[in-house]
């Protein structure tokens, strides 16, 4: 669900189809019949922004039919905890939850706590709404603390379960007709697939990729689907679990040692900006150390990360050089950049291993954006389109920019490719593989390790003669990588090295555990401390899986402690034994008096499933014996998240920004805190039941195609990738081709408030319209590939996209918006941006940008 | 250790191989073609066209002298059902067949095709004279010319790879093991099998084409299990060697010159007589 696997990820996929040759079941639900629903049992289309509806009625269903995993449910997640009496549900409050402040459309989440327990939010000022704290906890269990109440009946009517059930009630078969389009017969079965699939003899997973993240709901999509797993046992267990495909090589890497702008390698949170005196380490480690659990240890992994950083010059009495530390205050995500780009705030853009103009919504607002900037330097193998906007953009060859006018530097960097440079891949199931270097990258083509190391180097030479103490954090950094050859290239190792850690001496760490808080240990990355544990590159190592055991350690590495199964106590049961010998993984070996198993124990190994702790311990100390969820301020599986999420404890059905429906569930019909920048360069639609809202009838997702290579940056330039799909294109039912005259091969023209773009048209039975109560809605399928560059040209799909964010994570509302579709090609010249305007007057869109308002 | 339907070792006695081929198993097929690429980018087989067909996700069309694997993609909505329900997108990369009675070798006046000590037919760019003979004699309209050049190309199960111990290209990057390289005798034995697991499981539909060494090419060195009927992806349906039946057109052709001559000495005597 939310995943295109076959197509997005075809070499993961084999293993899909060997589980299937093996007598596993495969389910698809998703907006379009794609190669992966070719490959499935069954494939379920619903109507494109309707995940957590259909996700929903399925943990309606499991709860119905009393078909929890209850000896599961009620040790290992907080299904037994009880509430405070302040908490409202959106059952009450027409679509809210309790804590909505209209003022700043955030939530206070004071009243989601626990009864008896105080809920502090681990990043700060993560309450007051602003950006800082928004992400920080990311995998970061928020403080839940506190003696909480517990029933482990399950009747208590304010414990979590019955909260679940309740606010779940109204997510019946029928409503997921009227909302998704899925007739109650196909919801049914999965619903049935899933239930006989689940329990001690047997697991499910749900793998989801970067689309369901797309959307203005999209992390309680996640949410729904982690409720669904825990409440049916599939979470810490073999074949459970929630995969996050990531959308290309070591996404899940530039996470983990982040390209984000509010979290430090690790997930540490970056610190929020405070007065002088206010603003120290000790206050930044109180702040982020929960009582219980592994997080209790934050204090040394952010000391030894300083170590790192800053080796020698970092000591107890400078604070580690925490105050070299950039602080933030606000939200600097990608599109807030971008519109204050617009503004004349930004000066200066380094865009590397992105194509923004073709791969992120609203490309005209970039191109607009961009054009304001001093300077920007493009790092990629070609000349993409982030780096020819100025020459070749949609405003240029309409007559609406002249280069001449432009004032924007463009400097291009040839960049290597991958086979070109060695290094680490992080994937999906957070293993990192290395990667050998197979030949020299060509003419000035480097690596981004030798860009970044050299650009430092160049930066600290301009810097030397400086006594500003703001430059102090990069002169004593410790940029001393060896360099080697002609190129003076870096030898990826050595950061590898930097990154597992090392002790006092220089010896590489065993894991995370050896890390200390007195300055004794360095490691750029606590949770992959151990990488290069005994001196040995961990990810380069290739056992073939014949010849080891089940959960093959010894392929590659895995964050943290080379383990492959998160919170894998839970494939035990209270007592310490497997649940099923079918579906053993780790166990309590009684004699041992210790944790064993084929994976690496997530779990105090010392520890004893009966065990509950002492008054007053802290750290993993604190977790009795049937806590697997050690990264959890509770030790418990969240069903109910009293902290952490902005938009609410559990997930809700909200319509997206543009739909062509009201809000079925609930008055509310919009996600009431999603992230919106309504301006005139940015505009929203009004939605169905709004006034207006015909004038954008058809529902649109964006997506990508196995040919190509998302912004097309590795692929629009290679003739033998680009000629399997040379051109743009829309893919239409035929009952859509009929109703606007649409011609297979033909040319077709969508159409939104943001702009105008051409596609070739398919006609397709794999698109297939859908009934939404008592109206048929089209759905109409666009890749979003193309550019004005390379091999192969089209239009971008995404200048047909708002900026509309999930405001947990600031990810875009890709996946599904509203739009016209005619017959033939677009217009030309000033002529196009006419028929936009034409479009948004006519759908009464204001100046402001507004088109439905609010909510 | 070769088929029995060709005598590598009389042919190539101590080089002789185990005859090697594909099974392309398309019910695992993904349609991602990476082997399309993989061929292409292994063979140096030049881009062919950056043309939208408008025909599902195939933009690629058909094998040719510049496409050497071609995946296939037909989609089936059900007859009866609005909606997708039933809907079926069937995937299948087509190749060179490297038939037993290979028609293309077999009218070749340069011995520019040849048959290989791996029982695969393989045609020499440096030999060939680019006469096309071949290129109509192809029961599957796989070999063809190309327009600049005027020499016929068609896969070569990647011979040289072969040489070197390795599988072909597509095989090698096929991620589902749709594409299956191996000797012949055992690709056939797991393709019956597999048959009959798919059977089992009540895909019914599930067929195997090409593995017959009795059909119209003596059996096909590159065979397929199909989910539907031959002519659903463009593969004819009782494929016979072109040159099968020459001995009899030869026989049938030479009496009608030995009448034609007959007739003509006659009206010659005829002639004379009269004169």
């Amino acid at each position: 669900m939310g995943s295109n696997m076959a197509e997005n990820h075809p070499v993961a996929f084999q293993w899909v189809v060997e589980a299937r040759t093996a007598g596993a079941r495969l389910l698809h639900v998703d907006p379009r019949f794609t190669r992966t629903s070719a490959l499935a049992d069954l494939h379920v289309p619903l109507r494109a922004g309707t995940d957590i509806a259909f996700l929903g009625a399925l943990i309606h269903q499991v709860i119905e039919r009393d078909a929890i995993f209850r000896d599961y449910v009620v040790p290992y997640t907080n299904a037994a905890t009880i509430l405070g009496e302040d908490y409202e549900d959106t059952d009450e409050l027409g679509g809210r939850f309790s804590g909505f402040d209209a003022e700043r459309s955030g939530y206070d989440p004071a009243s989601w706590a626990y009864e008896g327990g105080e809920v502090s939010a681990a990043a700060g000022d993560r309450s007051a709404g602003g950006a800082t704290g928004e992400q920080a906890h990311g995998a970061h269990g928020a403080e839940a603390g506190g003696d909480t109440e517990r029933d482990d009946a399950l009747q208590h009517p304010r414990c979590v379960y019955q909260v679940l059930r309740r606010h779940f009630a109204r997510y019946t078969p029928e409503m997921v007709e009227d909302v998704c389009g899925v007739p109650r017969e196909r919801l049914l079965a999965v619903a049935d697939a899933l239930i006989a699939n689940s329990g001690p003899e047997r697991t499910s997973a749900i793998a989801y990729a970067v689309g369901w993240t797309q959307h203005s709901t999209g992390v309680q999509n996640i949410r729904a689907a982690a409720i669904l797993q825990l409440l049916l046992g599939n979470i810490g267990r073999p074949g459970g679990g929630i995969m996050a495909l990531r959308g290309h090589a070591s996404i899940q890497g530039s996470t983990d040692i982040p390209t984000l702008y509010n979290i430090l390698p690790g997930y540490l949170p970056m610190p929020p900006a405070r007065e002088e005196g206010e603003d120290t380490l000790a206050r930044y480690l109180d702040e982020n150390r929960p009582d219980v659990g592994f997080w209790h240890g934050v204090d040394a992994y952010t000391i030894s990360l300083l170590k790192a950083w800053w080796g020698e010059s970092a000591t107890a009495e400078n604070e580690y050089g925490f105050g070299h530390l950039p602080r933030i205050g606000d939200d600097h995500s990608h599109y807030r950049t971008t519109l204050e780009m617009l503004d004349g705030k930004v000066r200066g853009f380094f865009v590397m291993g992105e194509n923004p103009v073709v791969g992120t919504a609203n490309s005209r607002l970039h191109r607009l954006a961009f054009s304001r900037l001093d300077w920007m330097v493009v790092r990629d193998m070609g000349e993409i389109e982030a780096a020819t906007w100025w020459r070749d953009g949609a405003e240029v060859e309409d007559g609406e920019l002249r280069t001449a006018d432009i004032g924007t530097e463009v400097f291009l960097m040839p960049a290597a490719a991958h086979t070109e440079k060695a290094g680490t891949f992080t994937n999906t199931e957070r293993l990192l593989q290395w990667r050998e270097q197979a030949v020299e990258p060509p003419g000035d083509a480097r690596s981004e390790l030798w860009f970044m190391v050299h650009l430092g180097r160049r930066v600290r030479t301009r810097l030397a003669a400086s006594d500003d103490p703001r430059d102090r954090g990069v002169l004593d950094l410790t940029w001393d990588y060896p360099l080697h050859g002609a190129r003076e290239e870096p030898d990826p190792e050595d950061v590898l090295r930097e990154i597992g850690g090392v002790d006092a001496e220089g010896h590489p760490l065993d894991g995370y555990a050896k890390l200390a808080a007195d300055g004794s240990t360095a490691c750029g990355c606590w949770i992959y401390a151990g990488v290069t544990a005994g001196g040995v590159n961990r990810p380069a190592r290739r056992r073939p899986h014949g010849e080891q055991g089940h959960a093959a350690p010894e392929w590659g590495w895995a964050w943290p402690m080379n383990r492959r199964i998160l919170y894998n106590r839970a494939s035990a049961a209270p007592d310490g034994r497997p649940w099923s010998e079918r579906k053993s993984w780790v166990w309590w070996d009684a004699d041992a008096k210790t944790w064993t198993g084929e994976d690496e124990v997530d779990f105090p190994l010392d520890t004893a499933p009966g065990h509950r702790p002492a008054e007053g311990a802290t750290g993993p100390d604190a977790l009795a014996g049937d806590d697997p969820f050690v990264m959890q301020a509770d030790g418990k599986g969240w069903l109910f998240a009293p902290s952490g999420l902005v938009d609410g404890p559990l997930p809700t059905h909200y319509e997206p920004e543009e739909s062509p429906v009201p809000n079925a569930l609930y008055p509310q019909r919009r996600n009431p805190a999603r992230r919106t920048a309504p301006r005139p360069d940015n505009p929203y639609h009004p939605s169905g039941g709004q006034a207006g809202g015909e004038v954008f009838p058809y529902v649109f997702t964006t997506y990508r195609l196995t040919e190509h290579h998302a912004a097309g940056g590795m692929s629009r330039w290679l003739p033998r990738l680009a000629e399997l799909q040379p051109e743009m294109f829309v893919e239409v039912s035929p009952a859509l081709a009929r109703e606007r005259g649409l011609e297979n091969a033909g040319w077709a023209t969508i159409v939104t408030a943001r702009g105008a773009i051409e596609a070739r048209v398919l006609v397709t039975e794999r698109i297939a319209p859908l009934r939404i109560g008592r109206r048929t809605v089209h759905q109409v399928g666009l890749p979003f590939h193309w550019g004005s560059a390379g091999v192969s040209r089209g239009d971008p799909a995404n200048e047909l996209l708002s900026i509309v964010m999930d405001p947990n994570v600031h990810i875009g509302e890709y996946k599904a918006a509203t739009c016209d579709v005619l017959a033939g090609r677009r217009p030309r010249g000033r002529e196009r941006r006419a028929l936009v305007e034409a479009y948004r007057r006519r759908a009464g869109i204001g100046d402001d940008g507004h088109g439905g308002g609010e909510p | 250790m070769s088929a029995p339907e060709l005598p590598l070792t009389r042919w190539y006695g101590e080089e002789a191989h185990a005859r090697v081929g594909f099974f392309t198993d398309t019910s695992i097929c993904i349609g991602c073609k990476a082997c399309e690429v993989a061929c292409k980018t292994w063979n140096d087989v030049p881009e062919d066209g950056l043309d939208f067909t408008g025909e599902s996700y195939d933009n690629t069309g058909e094998l040719g002298a510049s496409t050497w694997r071609h995946v296939a993609f037909v989609e089936r909505p059900p007859a009866d059902v609005e909606g997708p329900e039933g809907m079926r997108w069937l995937m299948s990369s087509d190749v060179c067949k490297h038939c037993t009675s290979a028609a293309c070798l077999e009218v070749c006046p340069t011995g520019a095709l040849f048959r290989t000590e791996f029982g695969t037919v393989v045609v020499q760019p440096d030999v060939c004279n680019g006469c096309g003979y071949c290129v109509s004699a192809c029961p599957f309209g796989v070999i063809d010319r190309r327009q600049e050049d005027g020499r016929a190309f068609k896969c070569t199960l990647c011979y040289d790879r072969l040489k070197g111990g390795l599988e072909p290209a597509c095989a090698a990057a096929c991620p589902t093991d749709s594409i299956q390289f191996g000797a012949l005798d055992d690709l056939r034995e797991r393709a019956q099998a597999r048959v009959e697991t798919l059977h089992a499981e009540g895909v019914t539909e599930a067929r195997l084409y090409g593995e017959d060494p009795g059909d119209g090419i003596a059996g096909a060195g590159a065979f397929f299990l199909l989910l539907d009927a031959p002519e659903v992806y463009g593969l004819p349906p009782d494929p016979v060697s072109t040159t099968r039946h020459l001995g009899e057109e030869w026989a049938a052709a030479g009496a009608a010159a030995l009448t034609l001559a007959a007739g003509l000495a006659a009206a010659v005597l005829a002639g004379r007589r009269g004169r």
